[in-house]
């Protein structure tokens, strides 16, 4: 224990990854400490996937060094990968064999010799105990996925990676994954790097977030410090945009005016400012369709990924 | 290692596509079988129409051994593409899956990994030789009989004693077996390149075509590039039924006219083998997985 105290969990250092012209990873590095949730954030195509293949060692870095468990992934690389499980984008398995016969397989293959009953117990964990049997073409996406996941813990490892684990879920599909990540770190005591490029997903189970885009790091640093929480953005709806949004720029509130996005009028502003905010906006004669205060990380998220605009690494 | 051969051919004999290549063997011979049973006497005729004024043979030509000679002429032709309906998909079909990634998640060597899959190739090609030894030789010498081996070459007559037959046939089976390896290498290797099996499937039979068609042509330029083609190589088994005779032209019981060609092709058959999985082994260590 006092060793993982000292030194992180995983510990990625000037991490790039070029294909041919494209460089979809450049110069990333972050560290994810012993019993994080770890939210990797970022939109489509900003080299999450790209950075967790390199985690995994299914993508060559072409520059930078992974150490995980305080080894280097490159010359360790068996020792490494025999204490992680992972889940990445679909989970595909054999869908000629059935849910056992593909737990039994990959258990095999990570190295361990498990019983009948013990994989069975795990088939019952993800609910698919009844289904043990049937050959996985007659599953549906979410029992897939809950099967994916039962691999990734067969071997009960003590890093677990979830690329988009809830693409492609339903709402239950994807509140079960949420369930099962924080079962993972709060009950079994396990890390988790979870990557997603929905918020929504990452802020109700990350205790850290690493947010990248085009493949650089933007920030890093605790879920909950990562914004204020005294400041909130609201987003104004009105009958006419175009007037209101004139008006405002000729009043007090004209330095709290955010880029607009979606046609919408953003204002940033502390909490306790929304009831004066209002109040200004009637004496304005502004008709307000609606005031909906937005969530400040959500809002980040998209300022920093859309922006383009890198920020320094977050500290605590 | 073990466990990754016998998950490999695990995977390899729970999938329905794997048994296409059975399944054409057996319908493939019975069908020859069928219509030799039926008018076999007919395809003798045939056979001797060209030489039965300078030639009294007695005996049954039709035997067990003269049906698997031809039924081995015709079907080592077309084997090829059933090896390389597996042997393509071994890599590319796991791509196509999706469980490549998977797999390669695990704590195996990617070189052990390859090997695996490689030997399980091997396995499966080997399972396919002995099916079609069953078929094609015992089945049709418990239908058809056993007798001499008659076989007309283009410039002479070769015939073989009963008892002097049996041992050529598994020697030339364990030289098809050679060939057929050879093939799964190449598709093996093409395997590595794409993310569904039709591609490498197709360029396997290409290239197989495409050097078939230079080793037959007689044509000087391409005599240079011959020896050095695994196609040439092939068709070895066959000097196995080409006997010695001495000077009295009396055929030498036990004998093979000759060994050394069949030593070489197997040598330049067994360099491309190695050549083709060294190569596969290389590829496959460096290549990002991006399926």
């Amino acid at each position: 224990m006092l060793y993982y105290l000292m030194q992180p969990i995983v510990s990625v250092t000037g991490l790039t990854k070029q294909f041919a012209n494209l460089t979809a990873v450049q110069d990333l590095s972050f560290s994810v400490q012993e019993g994080d949730v770890y939210g990797f954030l970022g939109q489509n195509g900003a080299g999450k996937s790209t950075t967790i293949r390199m985690l995994l060692s299914l993508i060559k870095p072409s520059q930078g060094q992974i150490r995980i468990f305080g080894k280097d992934l490159q010359t360790h690389r068996n020792e490494i990968l025999a204490q992680v499980g992972a889940v990445i984008e679909k989970p595909d398995v054999y869908k000629y064999l059935s849910a056992y016969e593909n737990l039994k397989l990959f258990a095999r293959l990570s190295g361990v010799k498990v019983t009948e009953t013990r994989l069975m117990d795990q088939l019952n964990q993800v609910g698919l105990l009844h289904r043990a049997k049937d050959t996985v073409k007659t599953f549906s996406q979410g029992m897939k996925q809950r099967l994916g996941i039962a691999i990734a813990l067969v071997h009960d490892p003590k890093l677990i990676i979830l690329d988009e684990p809830t693409n492609g879920l339903d709402p239950q599909g994807i509140a079960d994954i949420r369930n099962l990540i924080l079962h993972l770190s709060r009950d079994l005591k396990k890390t988790v790097i979870v990557s997603s490029h929905l918020l929504s997903e990452i802020e109700q189970v990350a205790t850290r977030v690493l947010i990248i885009d085009k493949g650089k790091k933007i920030i890093e640093g605790n879920a909950l410090e990562l914004f204020d929480p005294s400041q909130t953005i609201v987003e104004l709806q009105t009958f006419d945009n175009a007037a209101a949004l004139t008006k405002l720029q000729h009043s007090q509130w004209q330095k709290n005016l955010q880029p607009q996005r979606d046609a919408a009028i953003l204002v940033k502003l502390d909490r306790k400012e929304i009831a004066q905010l209002h109040r200004d906006l009637v004496a304005m004669d502004i008709a307000l369709e609606s005031l909906q205060p937005r969530h400040s990380l959500e809002d980040y998220f998209l300022q920093v990924t859309s922006g383009n605009q890198h920020v320094d690494t977050y500290t605590n | 290692m073990w466990t990754l051969i016998q998950i490999e051919l695990f995977k390899i004999f729970r999938r329905p596509r794997t048994y296409i290549a059975f399944a054409a063997i057996t319908g493939l011979i019975g069908i020859i079988q069928f219509g030799l049973k039926l008018d076999g006497d007919s395809y003798v005729d045939f056979m001797m129409r060209d030489i039965t004024s300078s030639i009294t043979v007695e005996g049954k030509i039709l035997n067990g051994y003269q049906v698997c000679y031809i039924v081995l002429q015709i079907l080592l032709v077309h084997v090829p593409l059933l090896i390389a309906l597996v042997a393509a998909d071994m890599i590319s079909g796991e791509a196509n899956m999706g469980t490549l990634r998977i797999m390669l998640t695990k704590p195996i060597s990617r070189t052990r990994f390859l090997l695996a899959k490689f030997m399980a190739t091997v396995a499966y090609t080997l399972l396919l030789l002995v099916w079609l030894a069953v078929m094609a030789l015992f089945v049709n010498m418990l239908i058809f009989g056993t007798d001499d081996l008659f076989l007309l070459k283009s410039q002479y007559v070769v015939l073989l004693k009963e008892n002097d037959i049996f041992w050529r046939y598994v020697w030339a089976f364990g030289f098809a077996a050679l060939a057929m390896t050879t093939v799964a290498s190449l598709g093996f290797f093409f395997s590595l390149f794409a993310e569904n099996s039709i591609g490498p499937i197709v360029a396997t039979m290409s290239v197989i075509i495409f050097f078939t068609i230079l080793s037959t042509l007689n044509i000087p330029v391409f005599n240079k590039v011959k020896p050095f083609l695994f196609t040439t190589h092939m068709i070895g088994w066959k000097e196995f039924f080409d006997i010695k005779v001495n000077e009295a032209n009396e055929a030498i019981v036990g004998s093979i006219q000759n060994p050394q060609k069949i030593m070489q092709s197997a040598l330049v058959l067994v360099l491309h083998i190695i050549g083709f999985v060294t190569a596969s082994i290389l590829v496959f260590r460096k290549k990002d997985i991006l399926s």
